[in-house]
């Protein structure tokens, strides 16, 4: 089979922006390119991942994201996550037809209207929309339902906050930084009970490119490529009501990667995890569901300290989404942090130990009812 | 909000009219005459509230109707505190994830009857498995709202 490599990126400083959303998008594309020494018009195709009408307030995608992302009169699609869009371009370079794609992701948070206003879109207009369901609600059923199966506590969700806001420091790509103890996560404002302030992510701006190549090709952009080994994804059913949030699809997704990359024992021979969790209490369940600890033991695991960034089995070294929430690129950010690990190059935030394998997760829809999982290499 | 840099500011108001089809017209409808309907699938057995036109499961059509319980046990809740744009209502208000009693998912409604002043009581008395019971709107218009929330019974 042949190979995908990631050759070159960048990513957009978590900071707000006074670029409208083509230049900035202009920006981080063009940088790809010229890292990579290519062309526009050189470029195999283009794929974009964007919210056009909900988190842009435009229609359709066409007007403004191919110009941006350099694909006008080349060839591309567009995806509504960041990973689906990276998975479909590493597709396209596995059927032989491409020899590179350029994966561009366009969020600007700090045009939009709330997160949730624009979450409560994604539920039906008769039903689940008119009672109030958005990414937030879900979310703080799923958390009130995972203390109360597996007993896991407000203070272990707490620590997520603390330890993902902490890394953040260290990121100069990240939105949120702060320095902030359990009691302050515990105290901060109510958003909607259980979840505080801050457990839940910002509304951050984000655009993010990668160039991916086919294993011949990618020498000629990098000498460090970084290998997608393995990727997988599964969706849930859209009603809330006919779930098991708290045993969704990420095991599905999850398994489908590691078998691509021959993972068996995933604890044991992933060195890092970058995980979307635009909920603190999500990074521990996701973590049980990536078959990182056993299920209802996420609590544990971050009380065991392991997950830190100095330690063992470092999770979200960048700060993750509770630290960045470029809503559609944040799957795509997760991607760049742990190839930035991978090659040794993460500046201040660089994990002490050898990364050779890492894991990027992405999700969307309510309390996670879509999710991709992509595993790479050195 | 004023910003630093030029901005344009332009709120979008777009009319949709969304068609309901059979299954969820009867089932609205249901409601205005203080009925919830659900439907079983034939080959798993599940049923399905609100009323479902096929089963997502099997992928199969559904037409066994029933009506369902009003009352039923809560799985989880919500108290939403924060209010952002464009939002159902003034918060506090609370949301919950019910099981009727008889059916095999979980029915999503506000939840009303319990002091939000004392959280503590108000934890206590929505534990998970805690009972509940539809309470129904005065004016209806064959819509979720025709419900108007579910209260804890009184144990």
């Amino acid at each position: 089979m042949r190979k995908v490599a990631i050759t070159r990126f960048a990513q957009s400083a978590g900071v707000e922006s006074g670029d409208n959303l083509m230049d900035f998008t202009y920006r981080i594309s063009k940088e790809v390119l010229d890292k990579a020494g290519l062309k526009r018009n050189e470029v195999g195709c283009v794929m974009i991942a964007s919210s056009d009408i909900f988190h842009s307030g435009l229609s359709c995608a066409n007007a403004v994201d191919w110009d941006g992302s350099g694909a006008f009169m080349i060839e591309g699609t567009r995806a509504e996550d960041s990973m689906f869009a990276l998975i479909y371009a590493a597709m396209r370079i596995l059927s032989g037809h491409f020899d590179t794609v350029l994966v561009t992701s366009i969020i600007k948070g700090s045009e939009n209207p709330d997160n949730d206003t624009l979450t409560g879109f994604f539920a039906d207009p008769f039903y689940m929309r008119p009672l109030g369901i958005n990414e937030t609600t879900a979310a703080a059923f799923q958390m009130r339902e995972y203390m109360q199966r597996f007993g896991v506590s407000e203070e272990q969700c707490a620590k997520v906050a603390v330890k993902n806001l902490g890394n953040a420091l260290f990121n100069p790509y990240a939105h949120m930084k702060k320095r902030v103890t359990v009691d302050d996560v515990l105290n901060s404002e109510t958003v909607s009970d259980p979840l505080k302030a801050l457990e839940c992510a910002p509304k951050s701006e984000g655009v993010a490119s990668v160039l991916l190549a086919s294993g011949d090709a990618a020498e000629r952009f990098t000498d460090k490529p970084v290998w997608i080994k393995g990727f997988g994804t599964s969706m849930d059913h859209f009603n809330l009501g006919d779930r098991d949030l708290l045993n969704g699809q990420l095991t599905v997704a999850a398994e489908r990667a590691y078998r691509m990359a021959g993972i068996r024992q995933p604890r044991k021979e992933i060195d890092l995890a970058e995980i979307c969790e635009p909920y603190a209490f999500q990074e521990l369940l996701w973590c049980e569901k990536l078959g990182f600890c056993p299920d209802g033991e996420g609590g544990k695991l971050i009380d065991s300290g392991e997950t830190q960034m100095y330690r063992a089995f470092p999770v979200n070294p960048s700060g993750g989404v509770l630290a960045m929430n470029p809503y559609v690129s944040r799957g795509l950010y997760r991607v760049i942090e742990a190839a930035m690990q991978i090659r040794g190059r993460a500046g201040e935030h660089q994990v002490d130990k050898k990364v050779r394998t890492a894991l990027a997760h992405g999700t969307h829809g309510f309390a996670g009812q879509c999710h991709s999982v992509v595993i790479l290499e050195g | 909000m004023t910003k630093e840099y030029g901005t344009i500011v332009n709120t979008v108001v777009l009319p949709y009219r969304w068609a309901l089809g059979q299954t969820w017209t009867r089932f609205f409808d249901g409601l205005k005459e203080e009925k919830i309907y659900g439907t079983r699938c034939g080959t798993c057995g599940k049923v399905f509230v609100p009323a479902k036109t096929f089963c997502p499961d099997c992928y199969s059509d559904l037409d066994d109707w029933m009506d369902v319980s009003q009352e039923g046990t809560l799985k989880s809740w919500t108290l939403v505190r924060k209010s952002h744009f464009g939002q159902v209502r003034q918060p506090p208000y609370a949301l919950g994830l019910i099981r009727l009693d008889g059916t095999d998912c979980e029915f999503i409604h506000f939840l009303g009857g319990v002091d939000w002043s004392d959280m503590q009581n108000a934890r206590e008395k929505l534990k998970a498995g805690a009972r509940v019971k539809a309470a129904w709107s005065k004016e209806k218009h064959a819509d979720i709202h025709d419900i108007s929330c579910f209260e804890p019974l009184k144990s």
